[in-house]
């Protein structure tokens, strides 16, 4: 079975078959104790063993699902991107403050995703960063991060 | 019940004190708003709005996460018949009927049934917390670890076997999710499990970041290639009303929704989403034309409407009772309690009256607030889906990210949400619904402690779930359930969940 002519069912199934052998695997760090006396390890291998069986399930019966090949994704660099760029602003966000994350993060969106005008973009990305911050982190009172300037 | 109705006169005496009015009428006005945003689920607006009620006496408190609690639940509604977009799990199945509706050029009735539906099951939930919270508390309080373990699983396997699509992919999101409640420091041995040396994650993951990420960051990378969102066509006020007929066919399945919504939100571990399911499926099995289901039949809105909406307050009686949280929502709502050293539990009915009795009159007020509120001005709020979307999934993501970290004020659980985000897209791409994940989190740590519990009582004996009679009924009608879903994997005929067309739901 090569990878092309994989089926979706039978990708994802596999998916979970691997995701439970790796909780089965990371599991063996906690004592599973006996069935008078359940450890820490007890329930997660239980539920573990339980995915690897409906993971494997899935996959045999993923015969007829449609095949990997013939899914679309044309979402998927979007996606990327917006994801990317979620994960910077939130690498930011202790770094640079609340407000200049957020200020840069719509900049980002809307002038350079969206292709919006750099006026419209700078008063939505001013204006939401200013009056977010107003309205959770100080009338809130939520600690919101402050960059290096206090901002 | 003479007491009942002195109770009811002090609450009343509270909720309709001029700050108290105020604070309800604005929970449900956010409630309604963060309802109709996709991402922004009433899971997400209470934990935004959390921080600012720490400042509040209690009671307002309560009020105010009350009133967005069940706005969100009407506003989600909304965005499901008029665009097919659920602003929350609870309106999944709305969407199918009432996007159908909308096509047919009843977008109007549908919205008006859905309004009344809401305030009809929302008042009769009301009336049953009212009324049998001290009865089932008592009932509730009989349940051993046995029973809980089995209340726990059977509620696993109604939601498998009502979900849409596969039952094996949806049994495999309840796991992933109740191995993600794993996370974090057992306790009943002080272990820290799968934390990674991330030390945030000793407390385990919550499920703001995790639902969030699921439901919201996933909607909007779904949705990333898709330019303007649809065109939503606004009605007109003299099309709400529903005609004479749709009228009929609706007050069945509003009564029977908002019973059995009441009923299942009681159970821990269920929840308004399933409610809807089940409400949905109930209604086309008793229908006589179940062939309409799907193509814009009104009773596929009016049953889980009022089935989640019912739900919704009946999540308060184990809450309120017990302090038991059923799900994510009254959770959160007991930690806004607590902050105020207020422990939700009998003895807060009987030492704090005033915040019980308040609570339920402020229930009855939020209600004909929504109606009012709802029906006129479904035109005002709809406006807020003419923004475009260029400019609102920029705007959601942020608030996404400021809710997840305003919760703890830690970076983490804004990494989570990204993560949950990601797989939540991915899981969506190949077919997997996600509810399951969230539930399974939420009821992890209670499935643990009381299968450990259970197995400790019996020592090691599992034929302690055979001999208790209510842990072998919620067992076998799981297991009965279980089967029922299976039949048609083996046999490769279409069950009625396909027939229903709810494995065309969209996620």
């Amino acid at each position: 079975m090569s990878l092309p002519r994989l089926r979706n069912d039978q990708l994802s199934g596999l998916m979970l078959l691997a995701l439970a052998l790796f909780v089965g695997w990371q599991n063996r760090a906690y004592p599973l104790g006996s069935v008078q006396e359940p450890g820490a390890g007890y329930t997660p291998l239980l539920i573990a063993v339980f995915l690897g069986v409906i993971g494997l399930l899935i996959a045999l019966k993923g015969a007829s699902s449609e095949p990997l090949s013939e899914m679309q994704w044309p979402e998927a660099k979007r996606a990327a991107m917006i994801l990317v760029a979620c994960a910077v602003a939130t690498y930011a966000l202790e770094h640079l403050g609340y407000r200049i994350t957020v200020m840069s993060l719509l900049v980002f969106f809307l002038g350079v995703m969206e292709h919006k005008k750099p006026l419209a973009v700078a008063s939505v990305a001013i204006g939401f960063s200013l009056l977010s911050f107003y309205f959770i982190g100080t009338l809130l009172r939520v600690p919101l991060p402050r960059g290096p300037l206090g901002w | 019940m003479a007491d009942t109705f002195q109770n009811l006169l002090l609450g009343f005496q509270v909720a309709l004190q001029w700050n108290v009015l105020g604070y309800a009428f604005a929970g449900c006005v956010i409630g309604t708003l963060v309802g109709m945003m996709p991402g922004l689920g009433p899971l997400a607006g209470i934990s935004l709005l959390l921080p600012a009620t720490f400042g509040l006496n209690p009671i307002i408190a309560m009020v105010l996460l009350g009133g967005v609690y069940y706005g969100a639940m009407y506003g989600g509604s909304t965005t499901s018949i008029l665009m097919r977009i659920p602003g929350e799990a609870a309106s999944v199945m709305t969407c199918v009927d009432g996007y159908a509706m909308t096509q047919n050029g009843r977008a109007g009735a549908a919205l008006a049934i859905a309004a009344i539906g809401s305030f009809v099951a929302g008042t009769f939930g009301v009336i049953g917390l009212m009324l049998l919270a001290p009865t089932l508390a008592a009932l509730a309080l009989r349940f051993g670890p046995p029973e809980y373990t089995a209340l726990l699983m059977m509620g696993f396997f109604i939601l498998a076997y009502m979900s849409g699509g596969s039952m094996p992919k949806t049994l495999a999101m309840a796991a992933f999710g109740l191995l993600l409640g794993m996370i974090g420091i057992d306790a009943m041995t002080g272990y820290t499990r799968f934390s990674f040396g991330v030390i945030e994650l000793g407390d385990g993951v919550g499920i703001v970041p995790v639902a969030v990420g699921l439901f919201g960051i996933s909607e909007i990378l779904m949705t990333a290639a898709a330019g303007e969102g649809p065109k939503v066509r606004i009605p007109k006020f003299r099309e709400l009303m529903p005609s004479a007929r749709e009228f009929k066919d609706s007050v069945g399945p509003i009564a029977r929704g908002s019973l059995l919504g009441f009923l299942i939100g009681i159970i821990p571990g269920s929840a308004h989403v399933i409610s809807s399911f089940v409400s949905y499926g109930l209604e086309r099995r008793l229908s006589k034309h179940p062939e309409r289901f799907g193509k814009g039949a009104i009773e596929g809105v009016a049953g889980p409407e009022s089935a989640n909406n019912s739900a919704a307050t009946g999540a308060f009686v184990p809450m309120m009772a017990l302090g038991i949280p059923t799900g994510p929502v009254t959770a959160v709502m007991i930690a806004a309690v607590m902050v105020h050293g207020i422990s939700p539990g009998p003895t807060m009915i009987q030492n704090q009256p005033e915040l019980f009795w308040g609570f339920v009159a402020s229930m009855y007020v939020g209600n004909v607030v929504l109606l009012i509120l709802n029906l006129p001005l479904v035109g005002l709020f709809v406006n807020l889906l003419r923004i475009p979307y260029a400019y609102l999934y920029p705007g959601i993501l942020c608030f996404c990210i400021l809710g997840c970290y305003s919760v703890s004020n830690s970076v983490v659980d804004v990494w989570i949400m990204l993560i949950m985000g990601g797989v939540g897209y991915a899981l969506r791409k190949f077919g997997y619904d996600l509810a399951p994940v969230a539930l399974g989190l939420v009821l992890a740590p209670m499935l643990e402690l009381s299968l450990r519990q259970s197995l400790a009582m019996s020592a090691g004996d599992y034929t302690i779930f055979l001999q208790r009679p209510i842990a072998l009924t919620m067992l076998c009608l799981g297991v009965l359930l279980l089967l029922l879903g299976l039949k048609p994997l083996l046999s490769k005929k279409k069950d009625w969940r396909s027939k229903v067309g709810l494995d065309e739901v969209p996620d």
